[in-house]
């Protein structure tokens, strides 16, 4: 085992771990850890562009923003977060343009925008150019410029190492930590891939910036190695995670393959068409139509499919229509996009309409963070030197529907904060002290998935999840189906603790890792189903059709969803200082809202953990401690944030 | 949801959905693996089942997941984007991800190796920091002298136009480990460090084209290229890499960019 120090610690390297890293390695000792090398990051797969009210080509202010994030969202937006991101944003498009990124120009030469779902002139009056954009590559020129500045800058990666868990002063998971008492980072726990090597990095700061989950599900557009890991290492460890049942699928992922095609394709004048050639989203969405959000644009798509109008031989998809566009103007902006619907489905977009289905996409939960990218773990109090950014955090500037090109700007704007952030506060704190053979957990969970002579092959645990979380938790959900989901869930859970790997060696041992980011998933997915299970309304990306409205007077709050020991949801301790009284009674209420909300739906593990670790393992950590069944979901809730804006009907 | 790509051929009009059936295909990797097969490297075949739209990733992965979990290779978004999967499919440098494997006559066995130049640590899975380390010596970030400007800097539509396709770059490292210069000399930058100095020195906002430019003219530099378009066949981002770095050798020459 190797040992390092750093006063910054960043895991990621998209984005928001660039970004991140360009801050806190200018003023500080910053080491920058991720599982693949930086440029093969997810970051650069996004096209259609980044939103900021730049006002180069027609009237436009962040006010109206901050307005279009919160709508979009369906209210569940914490508004002091979306107006910190609309009003940076800015900025944050001119410091990449001055990084060198490539933006496409108008004709005086400035930045050029476009049109993108949701994203409208005051308040809703129509579609506004805001998406600044380099043709439909977005994504991946902003990841190669951050790398480049990386590179000039000489940021320490540490690439193709995999974190397997962060350390942390208290047990989270015990329930006995009080509110107010002072929790903090002291590094975390690595794997090299090259070798099979343990490391071990101690910092004061870590930033978290590991993006999403979307291989919790078959059909998606994201990466094989999006897997949920810094979500997961986050909840075993007792943090809880935020809205995890806000999933967004995008409505255009090529047909059958998920392969995302970018809403700038509509932004561009791209229509969508059901079998009978009938532009359908102007009857869900009169004014604005194609160029809706998400969330309401996949559910339409999916609606005709249901009721019969879908294309091609299974009638199973919908129709982007491109063919009315000069070819030239698909060439110049939209060639990635195109290209795909060739390559993949053969496909001339120039003639034919591309077969397009709604594909998971993006998390718009993650591990609760303020405006500042510090890790909450309660309502109010902070992980001292832990903080989050991207689509692993929530802020929440997403609510429960992000709009297009806001991931690009959220990975920049709060990439920044928490690197300033993280960087500043390691320079005046001191070194925690590590916990005793940190590693142990980790280790014994590896060795015992190499070593272990035959069992449960991680592909078909896999496999089955995958095909339950699309057809029990996707577009369309109902208590009925998401209950099948969870006990689907569940009992692969069980299955995954004889998981077994072919490959017993320690060089490049990818079916090692694979199965640990099984085991992530596995985690994620339980509560993403927990969370949609308990959230009896519509709202954004979760629609129950059991409950089809959005209920304002009970939902309105954001879901907290904590893993904790068997029988530690009962009364907490009283507080025993007089000035924690406060804290103490917030920590009271979670408990009780927890009890009450959790049983009438069995969400709780009813039967007594079988095979609880050892004592040593239990506390050490790591996947080790994990093996279901152990531990409880405890839900609670926490305010949303308004400043400005009255929830209002979502029309557009 | 899914595409049914065994019946309703025909049923569509001209759409790959529904129209190629399934195969089976034999994949011929070129494995090592020093912990357990010794240092030699050797051939091994798997046969697997394979779809219309199912691309040469697909079939590893297939491989991977119910043949034998120890075949490794890199990959990550399997569109084409990220770069892990650079690879020698029958003796062309190609991404695993962009291959469809109905396009490789499945009638024959299709041969996987790693791509060549570049040590080989385990099956596919290549030592890519020789790559990286060409890459980073070329400079490959925006130079500038002076104050920034408050907003963003000015570029005409036509100065953007002019290093858009080597903007384009994944560095997945395709076309250097396609380049026979780079084969035998180790040392030579490679095509894709120079189409990422051609990205800067034809940017009309960057002032560092001549310290690129004076790297560039070292004797591992653009000169040992021999024009064998090697590159551009390998680009899986359609970058016409020859023409790139010949447009560097020009600037070099008349020092105009």
């Amino acid at each position: 085992m190797q040992t390092h120090q750093y006063d910054v610690v960043i895991v990621g390297a998209g984005g928001a771990g660039m970004r991140a890293a360009l801050e806190s390695s200018r003023r500080t000792r910053t080491a920058v850890i991720s599982k693949l090398y930086p440029t093969r990051s997810h970051t650069g797969a996004a096209q259609g562009g980044m939103c900021a009210a730049l006002a180069n080509v027609e009237e436009d202010n962040w006010e109206w923003h901050t307005f279009d994030t919160v709508k979009g969202g369906d209210y569940l937006v914490d508004q002091d977060a979306a107006e910190v991101m609309a009003k940076e944003a800015i900025d944050a498009v001119l410091d990449l343009e001055k990084m060198g990124l490539p933006f496409n120009r108008t004709p005086e030469g400035k930045i050029d925008q476009r049109r993108f779902g949701g994203h409208t002139r005051n308040h809703g009056e129509a579609a506004v150019r805001r998406s600044c954009y380099a043709a439909d590559r977005t994504g991946h020129m902003i990841l190669q410029t951050l790398y480049q500045q990386c590179v000039k800058q000489d940021v320490e990666f540490y690439n193709e190492f995999y974190v397997l868990d962060v350390l942390l002063s208290h047990d989270l998971t015990s329930g006995s930590v009080e509110a107010g008492e002072e929790v903090r980072v002291s590094g975390v726990v690595a794997y090299e891939l090259a070798t099979g090597e343990i490391h071990l990095f101690r910092a004061k700061s870590v930033v978290f910036a590991t993006g999403g989950a979307g291989k919790i599900f078959k059909t998606t557009s994201n990466a094989h190695t999006l897997t949920g890991d810094g979500m997961a290492l986050a909840y075993r460890r007792g943090i809880p995670l935020e809205d995890m049942e806000f999933f967004q699928f995008h409505p255009t992922g090529l047909a059958g393959l998920g392969i995302l095609l970018s809403e700038a394709a509509r932004g561009e004048g791209g229509i969508l068409r059901n079998s009978e050639g009938e532009r359908f989203m102007e009857r869900y969405a009169p004014t604005i139509k194609d160029l809706a959000p998400r969330d309401i644009v996949a559910r339409s798509m999916a609606n005709e499919v249901r009721e019969g109008r879908g294309a091609g031989p299974n009638k199973d998809y919908v129709l982007l229509d491109l063919t009315h566009l000069e070819p030239a103007h698909i060439d110049a902006k939209l060639p990635d996009i195109t290209e795909f619907a060739r390559t993949y489905l053969g496909i001339e977009p120039y003639t034919e309409p591309v077969p397009v289905y709604p594909t998971a996409h993006y998390a718009m939960g993650g591990i609760p963070t303020n405006i500042t990218a510090q890790v909450l773990r309660n309502n109010t109090d902070i992980v001292q030197g832990l903080y989050a950014a991207g689509e692993v955090a929530c802020v929440s500037v997403h609510g429960s529907n992000r709009l297009g090109t806001n991931s690009l700007l959220d990975i920049n704007v709060f990439g920044k904060r928490a690197g300033i952030a993280a960087a500043e506060y390691a320079v005046g704190a001191d070194w925690v002290e590590m916990p005793s053979e940190p590693e142990v957990g980790v280790v014994t969970e590896l060795e015992r998935m190499r070593t272990s002579p035959t069992g449960e092959r991680v592909s078909d645990i896999r496999r089955d999840l995958q095909n339950t979380m699309d057809a029990n938790a996707q577009v369309f959900r109902t208590g009925d189906s998401l209950r099948q989901a969870l006990a689907d869930v569940r009992a692969l859970q069980e299955r995954y603790r004889d998981v077994s790997v072919q490959d017993k060696g320690r060089s490049y041992n990818l079916d090692l890792l694979e199965a640990l980011e099984l085991g992530f998933l596995l985690d994620i997915a339980e509560v993403v189903v927990v969370g949609a299970l308990n959230r009896e309304e519509s709202r954004g990306g979760h629609f129950r059709e059991d409950f089809p409205d959005r209920n304002d007077a009970a939902w309105m709050k954001h879901t907290m969803a904590y893993r904790r020991r068997p029988g530690v949801t009962g009364p907490p301790k009283p507080a025993r200082k007089p000035r924690q009284s406060k804290a103490a009674a917030a920590a009271a209420a979670l408990k009780a809202v927890a009890t009450s909300s959790v049983e009438p739906d069995g969400l709780t593990h009813p039967e007594p953990a079988p095979e609880v670790p050892t004592a040593t393992t239990a506390v050490a950590g790591g996947p080790g401690a994990t093996a279901p069944g152990v531990f409880d979901i405890v839900l609670d809730y926490k305010p949303v944030v308004m400043t400005r804006y009255e929830p209002m009907e979502r029309k557009y | 949801m899914t595409a049914t790509l065994d019946q309703a051929t025909g049923a569509q009009e001209g759409s790959a959905l529904g129209v190629v059936p399934s195969f089976d295909v034999t994949l011929r990797v070129r494995r090592f693996t020093p912990e357990t097969h010794g240092e030699e490297a050797y051939w091994q075949e798997y046969t697997v089942t394979a779809h219309g739209t199912d691309r040469l990733l697909d079939a590893l992965h297939k491989i991977k997941w119910e043949l034998d979990g120890s075949v490794t290779f890199r990959r990550s978004c399997a569109h084409g984007v990220c770069g892990s999967d650079a690879m020698r499919i029958n003796g062309r440098n190609r991404l695993a991800c962009k291959t469809l494997l109905k396009d490789l006559n499945p009638d024959k066995p299709i041969t996987v190796e790693p791509i060549k130049g570049l040590p080989v640590i385990k099956d596919l899975v290549v030592d890519m920091e020789p790559f990286f380390a060409s890459y980073r010596e070329i400079m490959p970030f925006l130079i500038t002298t002076g104050n920034e400007p408050t907003k963003e800097r000015l570029q005409s539509a036509e100065q953007r136009e002019r290093f858009d396709d080597t903007t384009k770059c994944i560095l997945c490292a395709a076309c250097t480990s396609s380049c026979p210069v780079f084969w035998t000399d180790g040392q030579y930058f490679g095509p894709a460090a120079i189409v990422n100095a051609h990205r800067f020195i034809f940017d009309s906002r960057d002032e560092g084209a001549t310290q690129r430019l004076e790297i560039l003219n070292d004797k591992e530099g653009v000169w040992r290229c021999r024009t064998t378009f090697n590159c551009t066949e390998a680009c899986p981002r359609g970058i016409e890499v020859t023409k790139a770095i010949q447009e560097v050798k020009r600037a070099m020459i008349r020092r105009a960019f």
